[in-house]
């Protein structure tokens, strides 16, 4: 272990530190007044969220001491080991896992839980980041990309049979570093065209599907300039259009459970369940639209008070910035998340060893996703997909996870001018 | 791009999630209200409802108060529940169990512990109330009837359903609304506007104070009492004379269009669907599907209206100069209609007159004159249109637009029913010359068949039936709702049809039931019907109907009877209605054995035939 302690003085990036910093000062004060009642005893009340998150916040110093600690060729060498690892911990999971709301995410030791998820994130990152530095690797090659995609996948499966579904989604979402590592842009322009597709069939119709891409098709056929026609491979394209819709309803009708088919049905908003999923965001939207400008002031939100949106201090701490802070905290908060991405993007193009780089984006991606989701959901924009406020959100697991992200990058940043 | 991908979301994402956040917090309001609505307790003050009188100012429907024990589950803490057990009269699990499931409800809101105290009960808990944290007692105003008739007029209340509290703002959980008949076509008026207090809740849902010192606080607004158009005794007389009985009458002042009385029966008691018997009482009622109480014949069953409506057919062809009072038609026990199709009829004196075919209800007279009317005209569909425009003048084939809250269109076919029946233009007069005695596809209603007896007796038009009179002892400005309307018919023409449904009584079909000293002019009715009785068309006794009006000149009452399987016009309903009109007229009764008859008459084992699974005779 000697070898890997750092070499002092190193060249630690201050700007996210300050952004980070700030996300969780600001995230405690809002989760402690999401969480506070009459009966707390102290901002250490260990039976508090707000005491809990405390011990956590000053455990995640103690991870950034040690990340700081280790040398940066660590995390590299060592970063399909740590992947092996959290593999084997998703999997051990439906052994020794337990059950809390709906899904089997956690470890329970005594009064802690632990989501091995969280931290799985972290190794991901790491391993495609190592994979994708090595030179040969060429992304226009299949089994390369193959390689990579499985990387992604096998964790997202393992997390989406849990069921957590938000977490898949995350993992899924490296596939854009893949992307910015030179896979083909069609990748992505089919997956949005399928997603779109699958999204239209469910909210219209397959007769409204293939109407819309009939259209689209034939506008394109008179736009495409007159030697280049390729009436064919549109005639292909619209069929194969056509028959995703159609399989997607058959699927949605025949194979699903009412129950599934209810699920969905609800996340795309074509039944109103006030009482259900439906519940939290319109609860929550009450309590951000009720914010105003200024917001109602520190502790003074009636909503917050009042316990009317569940699970505040975990996945929609936001709405206590929005209803008590109003849109001037709102705008800070999200500004601040868009200052440190921007920050991590300029850091990561600074670069110079690929596996830095390429963790970078991974870092990036998946702070962004997270961050994406999380708001989208908590305002309404997205369906209801329950995944935490990086840095913000109550959780220990998540918090540490973020910060391990955070600082292993900042550490390889750090060290850039040690590498050559 | 590639290189800039990622910066694109990130412009993108924030910028959707200011403009989004800006649309919620600063341009629409709607959620600070919601807030409001949850974060600041509201405190409502019921006003009590408005009762319910008849057209003589005898009162039908009040209040009485009731007690609901109420919890909050959160708030329940350090009590002695066994002394609450004794004092509520249950044991110790009830309690457990019914305090499990508020809790279930909600924590924070509040739960109906038990419901409808006892006065006595209420009075020996309400000393002991503060000892028991988080209960307390709601007071609440039942109905309180003073009637056991007219259930079908008046309706009922009941707590409002989740779906009516989404979509009106006004009502809340527990709250009482008017389901049905006048308490759910006038509830605006009778339930009055509760009043309101707001008050502040801090964020330990403590009250602490009126919100903004009351400004945005209301008194209660009193509910309306309503007088109706019904008169009571004679409802309440209808509803003894249809005991046992099935089917509906209704009377109506052919004068204003008021209606005096409106009898369903089988009927039911309305103090039946108020208290803690009332979810018992009303399972029992509703799935009573072979009776159906709950159903009121009077505004939704069609029948055929059998030859009540010979009567009209006469006034169309009249109008449509077919016929005059003079043209005769000669009948040897019916007539052929067309080749080979026979019309039958009773034995009665031949030729007759149009006098003597409307009192010997003559179907050969009717079947003939029908066939002139529409074949007066060169396309037979021509003149199918233009006897459904006659006959729909009258009211009948739509809706009436009276104040109750349920009906039916009954049906008046034209030409477009035949040409889907048929095939287009393939049918002749002949093909729908039942329409002459009023059955086949022709179906009423009795309201619609009172309110077209109505029209007959003002000799042309008719006035919209209504069941409000005055609304707190003002009259109503019924312009809205009661519109004179205007049949096709001249008003020359009913002279000799009222003439004739005056001889109807004096040596006609109902000479049996004629009344000394009241001019009552009417027409008898005998309606074939079917049922499905496993799945086989089965023929069923007719029903008996009976349409009437007195007095012959500047008439009072308008009435139709219809009796389920009564047999001819005479036997049940015809007697009821001229029992009715002489209660109605003179208020006393000269024919005691006829009313003794009627009263006592029964017709439940008629209608046990077609669900004893025995096989059964008919017109008996």
């Amino acid at each position: 272990m000697k070898r890997y302690i750092t070499d002092y003085p190193i060249k630690i990036d201050w700007i996210p530190i300050l952004f980070f910093v700030l996300l969780v000062g600001i995230g405690w004060v809002n989760i402690y007044s999401a969480s506070s009642s009459e009966t707390g005893n102290g901002i250490f009340d260990l039976s508090k969220p707000y005491g809990k998150q405390l011990v956590y916040i000053i455990l995640s110093l103690v991870m950034v001491i040690v990340v700081f600690a280790i040398e940066s060729k660590f995390y590299e060498r060592f970063s399909v080991v740590f992947y092996l690892i959290s593999i084997v911990f998703l999997l051990g999971i439906f052994v020794f896992g337990k059950k809390i709301s709906g899904a089997t995410s956690w470890f329970v030791f005594g009064g802690f839980s632990l989501q091995p998820s969280e931290f799985a994130k972290v190794t991901t990152v790491m391993v495609l980041a190592k994979y994708l530095s090595d030179g040969q690797i060429n992304m226009k090659n299949p089994q390369h990309l193959l390689t990579a995609l499985l990387l992604i996948i096998v964790p997202a499966l393992l997390v989406l049979i849990q069921p957590d579904a938000g977490s898949a989604l995350v993992f899924l979402s490296l596939i854009l570093v893949l992307y910015l590592r030179g896979m083909s842009g069609w990748f992505v322009f089919v997956a949005m065209i399928a997603v779109l597709i699958f999204l239209m069939t469910l909210l219209l119709s397959v007769n409204w599907v293939i109407l819309v891409s009939f259209v689209f098709f034939v506008i394109s056929y008179f736009f495409i300039p007159r030697k280049k026609k390729m009436i064919g491979p549109l005639i292909a394209l619209f069929i194969l259009c056509s028959t995703l819709s159609y399989s997607v309803d058959f699927i949605f009708k025949n194979v699903f459970e009412q129950r599934h088919r209810d699920r969905f049905n609800i996340v795309l908003g074509l039944a109103e369940d006030k009482q259900g999923i439906g519940f939290n965001t319109y609860q929550s939207k009450i309590a951000i639209g009720s914010g105003g400008f200024w917001g109602k002031g520190y502790l003074e939100g009636t909503q917050t008070k009042g316990n009317f949106v569940p699970a505040q201090h975990t996945d929609y701490i936001f709405t206590t910035v929005g209803e008590e802070w109003g849109f001037l905290g709102s705008a800070i908060v999200i500004l601040l998340f868009a200052g440190l991405l921007f920050r991590l993007l300029f850091l990561t193009e600074r670069q110079k060893t690929p596996f830095a780089k390429w963790y970078g984006y991974g870092l990036v991606t998946v702070l962004f996703i997270h961050f994406m989701v999380n708001i989208g959901m908590v305002i309404g924009l997205i369906p209801t997909i329950g995944i935490p406020l990086p840095f913000f959100s109550y959780g220990g697991s998540a918090l540490w996870g973020f910060t391990l992200l955070l600082f292993i990058f900042l550490k390889l940043d750090g060290n850039r001018v040690n590498e050559w | 791009m590639r290189r800039f991908f990622l910066h694109g979301l990130i412009i993108f994402s924030a910028l959707a999630f200011l403009i989004k956040l800006a649309q919620l917090q600063l341009v629409d309001n709607a959620y600070e209200i919601l807030s409001n609505n949850i974060a600041i307790k509201k405190v409502y003050d019921y006003p009590e409802r408005g009762y319910i009188f008849d057209r003589n100012g005898k009162l039908m429907v009040t209040n009485q108060p009731s007690y609901d024990i109420m919890v909050i589950p959160k708030d329940v803490k350090d009590i002695d529940v066994d002394e609450l057990c004794t004092l509520l009269k249950i044991n110790r699990s009830d309690y457990d169990n019914i305090l499990k499931k508020a809790f279930n409800y909600s924590p924070r809101l509040p739960s109906v512990f038990i419901p409808q105290l006892s006065k006595d009960d209420f009075a020996a808990l309400q000393e002991k109330m503060w000892k028991f944290k988080g209960f307390y007692i709601q007071k609440r105003a039942l109905r309180d009837y003073q009637t056991k008739s007219a259930s079908n007029v008046l309706g009922y209340i009941a707590e409002a359903n989740e779906q009516l509290i989404s979509n009106d703002l006004y009502y809340q959980m527990g709250d009482l609304v008017g389901i049905q008949g006048v308490e759910k076509y006038y509830e605006e008026y009778l339930r009055g506007v509760k009043g309101v207090k707001y008050i502040q809740k801090d964020r330990f849902n403590r009250d602490i104070g009126s919100y903004k010192d009351g400004v945005y606080d209301s008194l209660p607004r009193q509910g309306q009492d309503l007088e109706l158009t019904i008169d009571l005794e004679l409802q309440q007389y209808g509803e003894l004379l249809m005991q046992n009985k099935r089917g509906g009458i209704v009377a109506i002042e052919p004068a204003t269009g008021e209606i005096l009385a409106m009898i369903s029966a089988p009927s039911y008691d309305p103090s039946l669907l108020i208290g803690r018997e009332r979810s018992k009482n009303f399972t029992k009622l509703y799935h009573d599907s072979i009776a159906k109480p709950l159903y009121d014949r009077g505004l939704l069953a069609e029948y055929p209206p059998g030859s009540t409506f010979k009567i009209l057919n006469a006034l169309v062809a009249l109008q449509e100069g077919v016929i005059d009072e003079n043209t005769t038609v000669p009948c040897n026990h019916g007539f052929f209609y067309a080749k080979g199709s026979f019309m039958k009829c009773h034995g009665h004196p031949s030729p007759l007159n149009l006098n003597g075919g409307i009192y010997n209800s003559c179907n050969a007279y009717f079947g003939t004159v029908y066939k002139k009317t529409i074949d007066k005209y060169a396309k037979t569909s021509e003149g199918i249109n233009k006897w459904s425009e006659h006959v729909k003048s009258f009211g009948l084939g739509d809706f009436l637009g009276y104040d109750l809250p349920t009906g039916r269109k009954g049906f008046v076919p034209n030409a477009a029913y035949y040409d889907r029946a048929y095939r287009n233009d393939r049918w002749r007069s002949s093909a729908t010359v039942s329409n002459a005695i009023g059955q086949g596809e022709l179906l009423t209603t009795p309201i619609q068949l009172a309110n077209y007896t109505a029209a007959i007796a003002n000799r042309g038009y008719y006035y919209t039936p209504h069941i409000i009179r005055k609304i707190d002892d003002e009259s109503v400005d019924k312009s809205g709702l009661v519109k004179k309307n205007k049949t096709t018919i001249d008003a020359k023409y009913f002279e000799p049809i009222v003439a004739g449904m005056f001889d109807v009584f004096e040596k006609g079909t109902a000479r049996g039931v004629r009344v000394e000293g009241i001019e009552i002019c009417g027409k008898t009715g005998t309606a074939e019907n079917f049922a499905k009785i496993n799945g086989k068309r089965v023929q069923l006794t007719d029903h008996s109907i009976f349409i009437a009006f007195a007095p012959k000149d500047h008439p009072k009452i308008a009435i139709a009877v219809f009796v389920e399987n009564g047999y001819w016009g005479a036997r049940w309903a015809g007697p009821i209605a001229s029992l009715m009109i002489q209660k109605h007229l003179n208020d006393t009764i000269s024919r005691k054995d006829l009313e003794k008859r009627m009263l006592e008459g029964s017709l439940l084992d008629e209608y046990m035939k077609p669900i004893s699974g025995l096989p059964f005779t008919i017109n008996k």
